[in-house]
């Protein structure tokens, strides 16, 4: 009887990212189209229609600057719901069981479900991107860190969504973090405001939110600029990134994914 | 002999107290057929799921083929296929894509696991069905995939976890043939069914589990020899008003036209019939009742209750 080896994890990791991918692809009417649509609204109510009366933010036209946000806020939902709700399908199908008999490590489990919502994440990011160029021109400044923010954040908030099934027992139970943590903090996260133009009070309180940075990282890579230090930005995800993970790993090792 | 699985004072508590484990211990030989009988909540159920890595155990050992099972979960997980009590796939996969996916969970690339996956449908009768969506299987069907999709990473060990429940007697023998072959073929194989006959059928050893414990742990041959009574069915051409009394026979009539005469094992059978004979009762037809294992299940198991019992009045 083989070991399970490298080349028998790399088998297993692919087939999880393959089976994903299919996933998402073959419902794509609910899994792509969506952000598209809404995007296409935000550009052009946010961005034409008001954006056209409120002029320069940040020495950059509005829709200019609301588009890094906007690419944000489709990255952050789409990882997250994407894991959070093939996981928990798994889960309630119980052929989370399929998954638990074999010998994929749980690391593999959790990395290859996290990479079919990051590669979702990236598809809609970059699906916004092509239809903001119906509204304005392309802006990079720093390509490499674009891929990178958007990489970590959906990192992030896959691992999020995994946690999220982990812990479902219904299908109540994914929709409530999107609705009342992701969605607020996501709006109030600068996509379309620079925090400079608050008082003092709402700017400090700005700064405990998270998406903040991850929205200005964003903003720095396409623009140049942003409301925060991009080190502190970046720095900030780093530390997410491996303590969700280290957290997501812990509770599939404890088995509570086992429990539905 | 290779021992495969050696279970060691196996406990499992759930949360709430139940106890659904006291100390389980048995062996299984390589290449064994064996049933694991118990009434519902024996904890079957339960030793197959730790067996499997479902359920974690409280305490005991468990070691597979010598790998153990804390230890060396790998070695052990790739040793045994599962064919669970519930439907437990993605009813919107296809059947072909199940098993693929199935097999690269267990390292098995797609063109290995492909002519696997042929032999298995072709077997089971399901090749016609490769490109249906799960969800568009009869329940018969359903089983047949688990069973395909259990062994599709070569398996020393298969565990069925009650697999015919459910399904019509035509498919149920189907299924019996293709295990049989299963076992033929080297593989070692562990049922767990409510069906006593299938149990009869297909085991050389029986395990009965009752109330967490091992009531019983022997080969089928000397459990059915330790059965001190033979039950016949016989067919009478009319009614009968009043049952014969026959010397050392307990005689029930289960319609006006049978009745159901319990026979002492070590008596001719003749004086069976010589004594029908002289009360004026007509024989039409004469056949052993089947389920001989379902009288000795059901009393194995109510002696265990009865002693629980007991030790609870204490």
């Amino acid at each position: 009887m083989n070991q399970f080896g490298a080349k028998q994890q790399w088998t297993a990791f692919l087939t999880i990212v393959v089976k994903e991918i299919r996933r998402f692809l073959r419902i794509w009417q609910q899994t792509l189209l969506p952000p598209v649509i809404t995007m296409v609204l935000y550009f052009l109510i946010f961005g034409k229609l008001i954006g056209g009366r409120i002029g320069d933010m940040e020495g950059f036209s509005y829709i200019e600057f609301i588009v890094p946000g906007l690419i944000m806020m489709s990255v952050i939902t789409n990882s997250y719901s994407n894991v959070a709700s093939s996981f928990f399908s798994l889960k309630f199908q119980k052929s989370i069981e399929e998954v638990i008999v074999s010998p994929t490590p749980n690391w593999i489990v959790a990395v290859s479900f996290m990479m079919g919502g990051i590669l979702r994440a990236l598809l809609t990011g970059f699906l916004v991107l092509l239809v903001s160029l119906l509204f304005t021109d392309l802006q990079v400044e720093h390509a490499l860190l674009i891929f990178l923010v958007m990489f970590m954040v959906a990192w992030l908030f896959s691992c999020a969504g995994l946690i999220n099934a982990v812990f479902a027992q219904r299908f109540d139970d994914i929709s409530i973090i999107p609705t009342f943590v992701l969605t607020p903090l996501t709006y109030l996260g600068g996509v379309f405001y620079s925090i400079n133009l608050l008082p003092d009070f709402w700017q400090n309180l700005s700064l405990v939110n998270p998406v903040l940075y991850m929205v200005n990282a964003m903003r720095y890579g396409m623009l140049g600029h942003s409301d925060v230090p991009i080190e502190v930005a970046m720095g900030m995800l780093l530390v997410f990134d491996v303590v969700i993970f280290v957290f997501a790993l812990w509770l599939l090792r404890i088995g509570k994914h086992r429990q539905s | 002999m290779t021992v495969a699985i050696q279970v060691e004072q196996l406990t499992k508590h759930y949360s709430g107290g139940v106890k659904a484990l006291k100390g389980v211990s048995f062996s299984v030989q390589d290449g064994d057929f064996i049933a694991l009988l118990g009434p519902n909540g024996a904890g079957k159920s339960t030793t197959i799921g730790i067996l499997c890595s479902l359920v974690e155990k409280n305490s005991g050992d468990v070691s597979v083929y010598g790998y153990d099972l804390v230890h060396q979960r790998t070695q052990v997980k790739q040793h045994i296929g599962l064919v669970p009590q519930e439907f437990n796939f993605n009813n919107f996969e296809k059947v072909m894509d199940i098993l693929i996916t199935q097999a690269g969970y267990y390292g098995i690339t797609a063109d290995v696991a492909k002519p696997r996956a042929e032999h298995y449908l072709k077997a089971l009768g399901l090749w016609d069905k490769r490109e249906a969506r799960a969800m568009q299987l009869s329940g018969g069907m359903k089983r047949r995939l688990m069973i395909a999709r259990a062994l599709i990473h070569d398996p020393k060990i298969l565990i069925l976890d009650e697999p015919t429940a459910g399904v019509d007697i035509e498919l149920r023998r189907l299924m019996w043939r293709f295990l049989e072959e299963v076992n033929a073929s080297g593989k070692t194989v562990i049922l767990t069914t409510h069906y006593l006959e299938e149990a009869e059928q297909l085991c050389r050893n029986i395990i009965i589990i009752d109330q967490g414990e091992v009531v019983v742990n022997t080969d089928k041959k000397s459990l059915l020899a330790s059965i001190q009574t033979e039950h016949y069915l016989i067919d009478l051409p009319e009614p009968l008003t009043n049952l014969p009394m026959i010397d050392g026979a307990t005689i029930t009539q289960p319609d006006p036209q049978t009745l159901d005469i319990a026979w002492p094992k070590a008596q001719p059978i003749n004086q069976l019939f010589a004594q029908l004979s002289e009360q004026g009762v007509t024989v039409l037809g004469l056949r052993n009742k089947s389920n001989r294992l379902e009288e000795l299940f059901l009393d194995m198991t109510k002696k265990s209750s009865d002693s629980a019992t007991m030790g609870e009045k204490k």
